[in-house]
Parts: structure tokens; C-alpha cells; sequence
């Protein structure tokens, strides 16, 4: 019996393994940049310590653990524990970087963030892997609603960097930075989106990377560098966008948003998160709260648990790409 | 096992005086948890007067042993001790539980003396194993006192913390688990059984004994056999008579949260003079 003859069919996307990063097809990547920029911090400041719960070389922190093993703790599978030990650390004058993934920290370990760090202004660090659908691995590893829960805590302090190039540069903020922060983690061959040479990190400051008076993108994590590139894709059609990277959540950098918002009313925003909670309804306040009208389009994952798959497979899926973005923009426009 | 030797009568008198304390702050909020406050007034005479290293006037000190509380409905307790030792004013003591005063009816750590904030129960031993470590890589001789209890081995961050105290050897660690075998809805019996809690200490890797937590011989002998052990955490489960010294609210079938008629105050009181060592 011979085979049936048939078009030749696109690669099946396969979820990868837990430790595949997926790089989008970035042509630059800098590996571990966390755990590199933390041993440049540590280097600096003998009181800086490091946790896990073990994810240690999932979350990049090995890299700090190889090179100070006297200051890096094992703490097992307890994220609760985790917490508790690296607040119990910052009281005895030591600046704790605790590692662990986004779903575990928050939905775990959050009566431990929210009381015994952020309530007594704690000195910690959590740095969380897997933001959003940067993993296949379903529900219960994809942190998509952790920014809302974080957001939502008094004294802390939430960031969700773009790329390597923030990533090195926030870590090394963060921990010059009195108080506890939340910091979502890219990990293993990290895109470089932004340029060090000219690109400057502060807490608190939203980045203004490209000016146009069609529509305004507002965006935030690794979505960031898909927003550069919608707004190539928009340029290309006569399409003049600004865009607003905004890596703090929390301090918000209101001025920023509210400034731009006042130029342009047509306004696109773009997260690795739920749209509800997050910088959608972040942006959705400001607009408010200055008695602005705005038109928003609200690019990110919806108010569902989403599936596991390939990397690219779930980008299409829940519209989350470069052209998700530009399609959105057109929306507007239209 | 029950020492023999009779308890220093200076811990006797600070023991009484804490408890005289107790019923001053638990009077001017007319309820609370008064219980737990008389029941524990024994070994925090111990802790505050026979073994804590600190300078009441500098509570920041950072030399000082860290009296950890878990529970921090037993701030009643806590600030009674830290009055005693001259850490607040014994006058402040009557703001306790008051709009207003820093003598929350839950300890909150920005009150001197207060380490953490304590009241969510299943905090104090992961902090405690921080603080631990953290006074260890610094090459301090500190010590950190935990102090928690029964209901509070139900929740699962107490035994991931006990976990990792034993995991990384911290000698310098000590959990005091008061049994007063009270818990908001009843006896942990009946609620969520959780004995027998020591052998579940031993089988975490910790060095373990069980004393009479009103017998201040025994916390003193047990702290000093603790103290003996190199290389593990120690885990002293005491087992307290809630209300103990005053015969009314001892008698209390629950006593979780005593409400006390105006009345009955003035009983109290006399009760707890009529014993005074």
C-alpha cells in the first residue's frame, strides 16, 4: 500500500522543555543577563545573598551561586519558606535576591510578600520566571495575573524589564534600591531589544522609545519588543506611532502616561499579562483620573487560563505579536 | 521529667510582675487574650530576664538575641516583658489595644522590641530562619528565639521553615511551641489534631524536649540542655496552662478570647495577688 500523496505540512509546534528559552528569532541574545548583572551587584555589596526554592538554574541565579556559595541559600521546594527566610535576612541588614517562577511566588507565597516583606518595607528581592506565556507549560506555570496581584500591594515595587539590556540594568537598580521589589525574570538566551548604549533604567520611569502623532502604544515586559517592531510595521504604511515603554508598574510613572495620552488619543497597550489588572487598566485609570478620552485597544491574554504549547503557537493564539499590536493601531485608525 | 531544683525567686517575681501586667492591659480593653498572656508569663521570664542578650535602650542593637513572636495575639504578653525589661514605659502599658497606641492588639514590628509582625500565624519561623542565617554568615554569636504555637503547627510554612532549619544546621535557632491546647474553635483535638507535636519536631531534624511550660526550672534546664546540642535546631514544646495565676480564668472552659465582666476584674486581680511569690 503506498502513502497517500499529500502537500508537505508545516513542522508541528511541540511545547519545549522548561529550560528552552524562546527567543522570538531575536538575531542578538545575552545569556543569564539576572545572574550576571547580580554578581556584578554582589561584587559591589558583600551583603547582597542569594535564595532559591529550587529553581536555581531555571531562574539564572546559579550564576551567583557558583561564584559566592557562601552567600547563597537552598531553600527547596517552599516558596512560603523562601520568603519568610529572605524577609528574616533583610532584618538581620542583608539585601536578599529571591528566586523562584511568577506563579509560584505570588499565588504561594502572597500573604508572605504582602505581610512579612512589603507590610514592614522588608529589603528583598523577588525575581520570578515564566512571566506570562513565555512557557507552553499551561496554567499552572504561565504567571499571567501576577502583576495585578503585586500591583495591589502596598510599599512594594513592580517591574517587568523588556529585555536583556533592562534586565542587567534594573537588577543592578533594584539592589541599590532600599525596599522590597517584585521583578519579573527573562532568563537563559535573553533578545536584546533595547540599546545599552543609549537606553537608561530608572525605577519609576516610563521611556519614551519612539514619537508619533497617529496613535500612542503603551507597553510594558518583554511586549516591549514587539511594539518596536509594530511600530516598523506601521511606519512602513505612513503610520506615525509613539511608544511608551513602561518597565515600573508600581511606583506608576503617571506624568508619562497622562503627557502622552494629553498628545494622542488613539491608544494601543501592550502586556504579557491579563488586560484587566495590569497596564490596560493601569493606562485606563490614568485616562480617567485626568478626565481624559481615550480610545484603547487592549493588546495582551484574556480573562482565561490559556493552553500549553510552543512558544509561537500561543503568541498566534492569544494575539500577542508584533502584528497583533500593529492590527490593533489600524483598528484605531480605521 | 521535673528538675528538682527550686526556680530562682527573682524569675518568680518577674513572672508575677509580667502577669500583674497582663491583667493591667487586658482591663483596659475589658477582653482579649488574657489567657495566653498569664499562660506565657513563665517562660518569658525566663527569656527576657535569664537568657536574652539586649539593651533595652538600644533594641536595634545588632548584637542582640531576636525574641521572634509568631503569635501576635500574644503581644499582651510580649509588651508586658518589654516593659519589665525597660524597653517601654510601664505606663504605656495602659494605651494597649487603644485607638491610637503603638501596643497593637497584634504586635506590629514598628513597636521597639517588636522584630516582626507577627498575628498571620506561620511567619515567625521562616523569619526566624533568616534572622538565623543571616547572624550566622555575619559571624555574630546572636541567637534567635521563636516563639509559637500548637494551632500554628497546623499551618504548612511552619514545616517548610522547620525544614529548612534543620536542612541548614542553624544551631543558633530555637522554637519555643507553647501547648496550651486552645485554638479559635476549640482544643486542637477536635479542630485539627496535631499531636504528638514533639516527635513531628524530632522527625524535622530538630534537637527536641517537652517540659511543663509554668515550670520555670524546667524551661531554664531544658534551655540549658539545648543549648549543650551543636550542629541543630532546638525545638522546646511546652505545654501551659492558658490563664495560669489566676484560678477564674484558668477555669475558663474557653478561653481562646476571655470576655470579662467588670466585676469579675476586681476577683482576678485579688486571685492573682493572693499568689504572689
Amino acid at each position: 500500500m503506498s502513502a497517500p500523496a499529500s502537500q508537505p505540512a508545516a513542522p508541528r509546534g511541540v511545547t519545549g522543555n522548561i529550560l528552552t528559552s524562546d527567543t522570538g528569532g531575536a538575531t542578538e541574545t545575552v545569556a543569564a543577563p539576572f545572574g550576571h548583572a547580580l554578581v556584578r551587584a554582589a561584587e559591589k555589596n558583600p551583603r547582597i545573598v542569594g535564595l532559591t526554592a529550587d529553581l536555581g538554574k531555571y531562574t539564572d541565579i546559579h550564576v551567583f551561586a557558583e561564584k559566592f556559595p557562601a552567600r547563597f541559600f537552598q531553600m527547596g521546594m517552599a516558596e512560603q519558606s523562601l520568603v519568610g527566610c529572605a524577609a528574616g535576612l533583610a532584618r538581620t541588614g542583608f539585601v536578599p535576591f529571591a528566586t523562584t517562577y511568577c506563579v509560584f511566588a505570588t499565588r504561594r507565597a502572597y500573604d508572605f510578600i504582602a505581610i512579612g516583606a512589603a507590610l514592614g518595607g522588608a529589603n528583598i528581592k523577588i525575581v520570578a520566571g515564566l512571566p506570562g506565556l513565555t512557557t507552553g507549560y499551561g496554567g499552572t506555570h504561565q504567571g499571567i495575573e501576577d502583576l495585578a496581584l503585586m500591583c495591589a500591594i502596598p510599599n512594594l515595587t513592580v517591574i517587568d524589564p523588556c529585555d536583556a539590556t533592562e534586565i542587567a540594568q534594573a537588577t543592578e537598580a533594584i539592589a541599590v534600591h532600599p525596599g522590597p521589589v517584585y521583578m519579573r525574570l527573562l532568563r537563559g538566551q535573553v533578545p536584546v531589544a533595547l540599546d545599552a548604549k543609549t537606553y537608561r533604567f530608572e525605577i519609576g520611569q516610563a521611556r519614551l522609545l519612539a514619537e508619533g502623532s497617529d496613535v500612542a502604544i503603551i507597553s510594558t515586559g518583554l511586549m516591549t519588543g514587539r511594539a518596536l517592531e509594530a511600530v516598523r510595521l506601521l511606519q512602513a504604511e505612513g503610520v506615525r506611532a509613539s511608544l511608551l515603554h513602561v518597565s515600573t508598574l508600581k511606583p506608576l510613572d503617571r506624568g508619562a502616561i497622562a503627557a502622552l495620552i494629553g498628545r494622542v488619543d488613539r491608544v494601543v497597550t501592550a502586556e504579557n499579562h491579563v488586560v484587566t489588572g495590569g497596564l490596560a487598566s493601569a493606562v485606563a485609570d490614568v485616562a480617567v483620573q485626568a478626565g481624559r478620552a481615550i480610545k484603547l485597544r487592549r493588546v495582551g491574554i484574556p480573562d482565561c487560563f490559556c493552553e500549553s504549547g510552543s512558544i509561537p503557537y500561543l503568541v498566534r493564539r492569544y494575539r500577542m505579536g508584533a502584528p497583533d499590536i500593529a492590527a490593533a493601531a489600524r483598528e484605531l485608525l480605521s | 521529667m521535673s528538675p528538682t531544683v527550686a526556680p530562682p525567686p527573682s524569675l518568680l517575681r518577674r513572672a508575677h510582675a509580667l502577669r500583674l501586667h497582663v491583667l493591667r492591659m487586658a482591663e483596659v480593653v475589658g477582653q482579649g487574650y488574657v489567657g495566653q498572656g498569664l499562660g506565657i508569663a513563665d517562660l518569658l521570664a525566663v527569656i527576657y530576664f535569664d537568657e536574652l542578650r539586649y539593651d533595652p535602650k538600644r533594641p536595634d542593637w545588632p548584637d542582640r538575641d531576636r525574641f521572634v513572636l509568631s503569635i501576635g495575639h500574644y503581644a499582651i504578653g510580649l509588651y508586658a516583658a518589654l516593659a519589665e525589661a525597660g524597653v517601654i514605659p510601664v505606663g504605656e502599658l495602659d494605651t494597649y489595644g487603644s485607638d491610637g497606641s503603638r501596643l497593637e492588639m497584634s504586635a506590629p514590628e514598628t513597636t521597639p522590641g517588636v522584630e516582626m509582625t507577627g498575628g498571620s500565624l506561620g511567619h515567625g519561623l521562616t523569619q526566624s530562619v533568616g534572622m538565623a542565617l543571616g547572624l550566622r554568615l555575619d559571624g555574630r554569636a546572636s541567637r534567635v528565639f521563636n516563639l509559637l504555637s500548637d494551632g500554628e503547627c497546623q499551618e504548612g510554612s511552619t514545616w517548610e521553615a522547620a525544614m529548612a532549619g534543620a536542612h541548614h544546621r542553624l544551631e543558633n535557632l530555637f522554637a519555643f511551641i507553647d501547648c496550651n491546647n486552645q485554638q479559635a474553635d476549640g482544643p486542637p483535638s477536635a479542630v485539627m489534631g496535631i499531636e504528638p507535636i514533639h516527635q513531628k519536631w524530632e522527625a524535622f531534624g530538630w534537637h527536641t524536649q517537652r517540659v511543663n511550660g509554668n515550670d520555670i526550672s524546667a524551661i531554664a534546664a531544658a534551655l540549658r540542655e539545648a543549648k549543650a546540642v551543636a550542629g541543630r535546631p532546638h525545638a522546646i514544646v511546652l505545654d501551659t496552662l492558658m490563664g495560669k495565676g489566676v484560678p477564674l480564668f484558668e477555669q475558663r472552659e474557653k478561653n481562646h478570647f476571655i470576655r470579662v465582666a467588670p466585676e469579675e476584674w476586681v476577683l482576678a486581680r485579688r486571685q492573682l495577688e493572693e499568689a504572689a511569690p
